[in-house]
């Protein structure tokens, strides 16, 4: 499949520097906030009231997070679904970032369960109820750790010369990777429909039966956007040589899925007559034309197939991509979200330093996680010559 | 006007109000209107005669009689010869006798009286010692088999029941005794119940209810403390009219009175259903009328009519619920003077979290400076290395571009 100068190996290197110090202070910090925030409640460290059952812990943590890690995914159907086998070794990195990305937001879920000591309840048929999108989420995300999980292995296997169980494993793979596929597409739909069955409370800028399709469409776009984010950031960091030639025309697929979401964005909201919201002068409609700069920013950056071979342009191209995910995340289920809906007004949120610190040190964990990894097990792809910096 | 048989109504049960074969008792409360008897009976009871019917009917509905009871009750409370009765008191604060005294409507105590023959009552006699001891067993002697027993009291058996005596007899021997030939028993309050509140643990006088004394006749109880005279009331108008005692449930209560729990048919209710509640006495909720449940009211698991009768007739929305008092299940054996009155009830159907939301729920707060300041930090952190990479990249590729140009021009050389 690859050739054999792409076939990945640890990058090498000392797991003791800034970085690592740095994400472990914030982990520890994290740590210190979780220790409170389960012995006394979560009205201990957040901010989170009545009108705000959810804050970034929910948002950030699960929704954002789990879109950032659709890189695998959305990578893995290029190159299984598409067969489009040049794109391979993207996909070890790509499925790493997934794995960190999914697995915290699943532990994330917890942190924000009032009841936190129940959450086995969803996978217990007595308790579980089928019929909520919820638990669609949940069981779906669930699974899908443990699929990618066991897609990655094989970096495990190599590293500890366990051959016999990756050729076992390399025999039902294909049927891991095709689960790996749906999965997502399931769940991340499925968080859309969390915005559906929230009827009124959601504004009309997204509140809409396509809200599924939106979220599954930007899944897979942010998907190619953080391979983009990610290869510049570990080219740069590590000091190693770009794959321009495989995120050129990875970019070029990105942006087709990009104008399609962006065809289905607009005409959703001007056929449901909802457009008029963006033209509001309020702070929703500021918050829907950023999320929309953002998402034709990479059009401005990246049309052309030279600006496609700048990683300069590659990597900003990347970033917003990331930025639009977060902003229509952000505002569909929080910026765009009232409880009262003209009841019951008066509701505000903002998350508290406690809660931004343990979002924050949920991303460090990633970091810490990513670089112990690609250090240690076999994930880059070799360096065939050292680029000297 | 077709005067019933007496026979033939004291035979008849409520239950069986209408099934008196041929003879039945008046059920026209109108064919009483110019009866000579009626207006006699309204006279010595001070009332007029539109009221006196207005009572009797009230009290037939009390009873949860049929339509045409208020008539037989008011005749039979107009013409039938009072009862007698025998009013024992042992361990007890005379608090249902003062209740049934002091009672709201200025006429209902002439007419327990009226009603009643009552022959023996400590604290309404104006004669004591032998004489009223006297009194006692000529009433017994004289209606024997015909007279009611009424006791007020919890009665201590510890110790061969010594700690409560009257005239020399324990409270046990008098019970046996004057149980003995009456036609009804009625246990009157809590502690004639089951022991009240001098049963309470450790209960150092091993004080009961007076069933557990009278074991050979069956005993009515009328819970309460005190509780409410029509309770009691109807219950010997019952007597009077049908010449039984009206159906018990089994801890001996009459169910026209203790068939439903007080929560069914509090006024509070909705504000229950609605998860509203006091949370502490005096707070938002309280003030506003919100549900006592998580104020220890026992009214989910107590059975008594206050909130359709109120309690102890002391007027219009005068009971404790509807005070902001949360019910303490004086009524109920194992709840009242047994649970604290802030612990929480144990509801018969279904039971609400203990985490409801307060009365008010805080809104939120804005950003603060400080989580102002720390997202601030992180978007300008993640702005500056966004840039920084931006730009190694793009010095990266300058370099490149440099040295391919190079390799190029060599190449050319060539």
């Amino acid at each position: 499949m690859a050739a054999n100068h792409h076939a990945p190996a640890p990058v090498g290197g000392n797991l003791f520097n800034a970085a690592t110090f740095i994400c472990g202070v914030l982990i520890a910090i994290m740590l210190a906030i979780l220790a409170v925030r389960f012995v006394h409640g979560l009205g201990a460290v957040t901010n989170l009231n009545d009108g705000y059952p959810w804050g970034i812990w929910v948002v950030v943590d699960v929704v954002i997070g789990s879109a950032f890690a659709c890189g695998g995914f959305s990578v893995a159907m290029l190159v299984y679904i598409f067969n489009k086998g040049q794109y391979h070794p993207l996909v070890r990195p790509a499925l790493l970032a997934s794995l960190f990305g999914y697995t915290l937001a699943g532990v994330g879920v917890i942190f924000d369960l009032g009841r936190w000591w129940n959450f086995w309840h969803i996978f217990a048929p007595g308790y579980a109820n089928p019929n909520s999108v919820m638990f669609e989420v949940a069981v779906c995300i669930s699974a899908y750790i443990v699929v990618m999980w066991l897609e990655f292995s094989p970096a495990f296997f190599e590293k500890w010369g366990m051959k016999d169980a990756k050729q076992k494993l390399n025999k039902v793979l294909f049927f891991l990777v095709a689960l790996g596929t749906v999965l997502p597409m399931m769940h991340q739909s499925s968080l859309g429909t969390l915005i559906v069955v929230m009827g009124v409370q959601i504004n009309p800028l997204w509140q809409t039966n396509l809200i599924p399709l939106l979220f599954l469409l930007t899944a897979i776009v942010i998907g190619y956007g953080v391979v983009l984010f990610e290869s510049c950031v570990a080219a740069s960091a590590y000091r190693r040589k770009i794959e321009t030639h495989l995120l050129e025309p990875m970019a070029k697929v990105m942006l087709g899925m990009l104008a399609v979401f962006l065809i289905v964005r607009f005409g959703d909201l001007l056929v449901r007559g909802a457009l008029g919201h963006a033209f509001k002068g309020n702070v929703v409609a500021l918050a829907f034309w950023v999320e929309m700069l953002c998402f034709i920013a990479p059009f401005a950056l990246i049309a052309s197939a030279e600006s496609r071979r700048s990683p300069q342009k590659l990597f900003l191209a990347g970033v917003a991509i990331m930025l639009g995910g977060i902003f229509m995340r952000l505002n569909a289920f929080l910026i765009g979200y009232d409880t009262g809906v003209g009841v019951d007004t008066g509701w505000r949120y903002f998350p508290s330093v406690p809660e931004l610190m343990v979002t924050i040190g949920m991303f460090a964990l990633e970091v810490l996680g990513y670089i112990i990894i690609t250090r240690r097990f076999p994930v880059l792809p070799r360096e065939d010559v050292q680029v000297a910096h | 006007m077709v005067r019933p048989r007496r026979d033939n109504v004291i035979s008849g049960l409520s239950g069986s109000f209408q099934k008196k074969g041929g003879v039945m008792a008046n059920t026209s409360l109108l064919s009483l209107e110019l009866n000579d008897k009626i207006a006699a009976a309204a006279e010595r009871l001070q009332m007029s005669r539109r009221e006196f019917l207005q009572f009797c009917a009230a009290l037939a509905t009390t009873l949860g009689l049929p339509q045409g009871a208020d008539a037989a009750v008011a005749e039979a409370v107009a013409t039938k010869k009072r009862p007698s009765v025998i009013w024992l008191h042992f361990q007890e604060c005379t608090g249902c006798t003062e209740s049934m005294l002091r009672a709201e409507h200025p006429t209902i105590e002439k007419l327990i009286l009226d009603v009643i023959s009552l022959d023996y009552h400590e604290t309404l006699f104006a004669a004591a010692g032998h004489q009223i001891e006297a009194a006692r067993e000529t009433a017994m002697k004289e209606n024997a088999g015909k007279y009611v027993l009424v006791i007020e009291g919890a009665i201590p058996t510890k110790d061969n029941g010594i700690y409560c005596k009257i005239g020399g007899k324990t409270a046990i021997e008098l019970t046996k005794e004057c149980a003995k030939n009456a036609a009804a028993v009625i246990a009157i309050g809590s502690c004639a119940s089951w022991g009240g509140m001098p049963s309470t643990d450790p209960n150092p006088t091993g004080a009961v209810g007076a069933n557990k004394i009278i074991t050979d006749k069956p005993v009515v109880t009328i819970p309460g403390c005190p509780p409410n005279p029509y309770n009691f009331l109807s219950t010997v108008v019952h007597f009077l009219t049908f010449g039984a005692l009206p159906e018990i449930d089994a801890l001996g209560r009459p169910k026209f009175a203790y068939s439903r729990l007080i929560h069914e048919n509090c006024e509070r209710r909705a504000h229950f259903d609605a998860g509203r509640f006091a949370m502490e006495f005096g707070d938002d909720g309280h003030r506003k009328g919100y549900c006592l449940y998580k104020l220890g009211c026992k009214g989910p698991e107590t059975y008594a009519n206050c909130p359709t009768i109120l309690f102890g007739d002391a007027g219009a929305g005068t009971w404790p619920v509807g005070c902001g008092h949360p019910c303490i299940g004086c009524t109920e054996q194992g709840v009242g003077f047994q649970k604290p009155i802030h612990m929480v009830s144990k509801l018969k159907n279904i039971e609400p979290p203990l985490q409801y939301p307060r009365v008010v729920e805080e809104k939120g707060t804005g950003a603060t400076l400080g989580s102002a300041a720390v997202l601030a930090a992180v978007a300008g952190a993640a702005a500056g290395g966004a840039a920084m990479v931006a730009k190694n990249l793009g010095l990266s590729q300058k370099a490149e571009q440099a040295e391919e140009a190079k390799k190029a021009g060599e190449k050319a050389q060539v």
